[in-house]
């Protein structure tokens, strides 16, 4: 028990200063780095806080959601109406995009929460598909599937003239992500996160216990709903453009992805997943043209191999090295309930 | 005239297409709770292999199993070699069937280039033909047999075979199924691989109509997807009558309101599920 105890506090230090040499790394990334590579660490940024906020739904809270996009496009749509139409600045264009992923959720989330499993996996896709049909056909607001070019990238004041437009970009954008990010976390940690755990475990058992599971499922749902409608909101000033692509269910399905090979459930797990799905993108289309392929690969063998997602694989090689095997066999024990007894067990470290 | 003969052979033919790809996904998904996104990507191989030996052979009726067989072989690779692991884990096969579909439509594309492929009609079923004051192709009716003949097929094969009360016995309880002694693991292999077969047949028969492009695959994905919530997940019935659904109203909108083709499906599907969402002829979820 002590030694287990020792263990989780210098895991915990460790990770400390894994964060803090993150951070400083992203703060300092624009003086090292060109624009172009600058330009693909800015849209990993972005879909870092997206597909937290659908881990927030498939990781959390069990909720398997084939649909996400649809928040990440209203966001960008709200955005890029405001911005070009009504020319309102970022912060506030934010914050209505950030209302209208909420609102789409609150409006939606009776239906689909209706559902689960399966169920809700393609409940949630036809909710996308329907957005994506209202998008395509109302030309004369979202200007069909041409889309909205002309959105203005905002800057910070104070570092314009400082440095490169790209540059400040990306600093506007760090400090939305991480303030969401901040928020995110304390979310998780709390014990509505931790009822987000139980319910992915055993429903009934939270049920029984008290909770208001429904509830904690549709404000849950609405949640990720606002983070991935600013995700959306900061993808569309990064494109300069939106379009019905932002919505596809394409682009819900890839986030899916990203999250399970990062790791669901765990909460740095979707920034390793939308890194190395991003970067094999960008990189790999440098010198292959089949990066379609070795994406396909990489979705395979994490299911084989990492089927627990990258982010458990130091905890992985760990139990390896400690037990001379894997301690928890993938096939018979769900990956969730790691997170959740770690969970668990650091809390009661505190 | 709105509604003639020949919008309602289109809507049919359509809905023959449908019924083959869907029909494996539901009751693949009714036995084992297993969301096959590889789906589409079967429908294009069977396509693009059909087209390929109906090059080469000038056979079409040769170029039809070559198709179904091609599918056939990747879904009892993804059976025999994953399956397991994913049983119970929606992400999982999600991450493992969207893998699949990724590698499918970018080797196809890489094998048959990304233009649109059409394949002839055979020689007997080109032209067109006379019903009910309009004319139709020829070839649009022989789907509408071909699909009728094979809805039927399924519906005997599982409504009146001991083997299809098994199945249906496994969708209602498998665990209860097994317990009665019955290997439920390979009646999952057997519907698999059908499932499989008949995505790939559709593909083939499919090629004189929509040909096979790049695309067609999610596109394909997505309307068996509709069949199969609309229809009721492990429900055989439910696919042939969603599949007639589907393919009518698509073909219907496509005539008055061409933009609103993909919407309006979607729409009926939301509403169908807010009503009732275990599907038309769905137990409760």
């Amino acid at each position: 028990m002590h030694r287990k105890g020792l263990d989780v506090r210098s895991a915990r230090s460790s990770r400390l200063l894994l964060l803090a040499v993150a951070v400083i790394a992203l703060l300092v990334a624009p003086a090292v780095l060109p624009d172009y590579p600058l330009s693909v660490l800015t849209e990993i940024v972005i879909f870092s806080l997206f597909v937290m906020s659908l881990n927030l739904l498939v990781g959390y809270t069990g909720l398997p959601s084939l649909g996400h996009s649809a928040f990440f496009g209203t966001g960008g749509y709200a955005v890029a109406l405001l911005a070009i139409r009504a020319h309102l600045s970022a912060i506030p264009a934010l914050i209505v995009a950030v209302l209208a992923g909420i609102a789409l959720a609150l409006i939606t989330g009776p239906f689909v929460l209706r559902t689960s499993g399966a169920y809700f996996l393609i409940l949630t896709l036809s909710l996308t598909q329907v957005l994506f049909g209202i998008v395509w056909l109302w030309r004369g607001m979202t200007g069909g599937d041409d889309g909205l070019p002309g959105v203005p990238r905002p800057q910070l004041p104070f570092l314009s003239g400082v440095v490169g437009s790209w540059t400040n970009f990306y600093y506007v954008v760090l400090l939305v992500v991480a303030i969401a990010v901040a928020t995110l976390w304390w979310v998780v940690r709390s014990s509505f996160g931790l009822t987000l755990v139980g319910i992915r475990e055993n429903e009934r058992i939270v049920e029984g216990l008290g909770y208001p599971t429904w509830w904690t499922k549709y404000i849950v749902y609405i949640l990720a709903g606002g983070y991935g409608a600013l995700a959306g909101g900061l993808f569309a000033y990064f494109k300069g453009y939106v379009g019905p692509g932002q919505l596809s269910w394409l682009t819900a399905g890839e986030a899916l992805v990203m999250v399970i090979l990062g790791g669901a459930g765990t909460f740095w797990g979707p920034v390793l997943g939308a890194t190395v799905v991003l970067l094999l993108r960008y990189e790999v289309s440098s010198f292959t043209q089949r990066w379609e392929t070795i994406l396909g690969l990489v979705f395979i063998l994490a299911v084989l191999f990492l089927p627990e997602g990258l982010a458990r694989l130091p905890d992985r090689i760990r139990d390896i090295r400690a037990k001379g095997r894997p301690a928890a066999a993938p096939a018979e024990q769900p990956a969730a309930e790691a997170v959740g007894s770690t969970a668990i067990a650091e809390r009661s470290e505190q | 005239m709105p509604i003639n003969a020949a919008s309602v052979v289109i809507g049919l033919s359509y809905a023959s297409l449908l019924f083959l790809i869907s029909v494996g996904l539901s009751v693949v998904f009714g036995l084992m709770r297993f969301v096959n996104l590889a789906t589409g990507a079967l429908y294009l191989v069977g396509g693009y292999v059909a087209w390929s030996v109906a090059n080469r052979t000038d056979n079409f009726w040769l170029a039809l199993p070559a198709g179904a067989l091609v599918a056939l072989v990747i879904g009892v690779v993804i059976e025999r070699g994953f399956l397991d692991r994913l049983l119970g884990k929606e992400l999982m096969q999600v991450s493992l069937t969207l893998g699949v579909a990724y590698i499918v439509a970018d080797v196809t594309r890489w094998i048959w280039g990304g233009d649109p492929l059409r394949v002839r009609a055979p020689e007997a079923l080109r032209g067109s033909t006379r019903i009910f004051g309009s004319v139709v192709p020829t070839y649009r009716l022989a789907l509408i047999v071909i699909g009728a003949i094979l809805a039927i097929v399924v519906w005997y094969l599982l409504e009146r075979t001991r083997w299809g009360a098994y199945v249906r016995a496994g969708v209602d309880d498998m665990e209860m199924l097994e317990c009665l002694g019955v290997n439920g693991r390979r009646i999952f292999s057997v519907v698999f691989a059908l499932g499989a077969l008949l995505c790939g047949l559709g593909g083939a028969l499919g090629t004189p109509v929509t040909g096979v492009s790049p695309g067609i695959d999610s596109q394909m994905l997505l309307m068996a997807l509709i069949v199969v919530v609309l229809g009721g997940l492990g429900s055989v019935l439910g696919a042939i009558v969603a599949s007639g659904v589907v393919g009518m109203v698509d073909n219907m909108v496509r005539t008055f309101w061409p933009e609103a083709s993909f919407f309006v499906v979607w729409v009926l599907v939301a509403l169908v599920l807010i009503v009732r969402p275990q599907g038309l002829f769905g137990r409760a979820v």
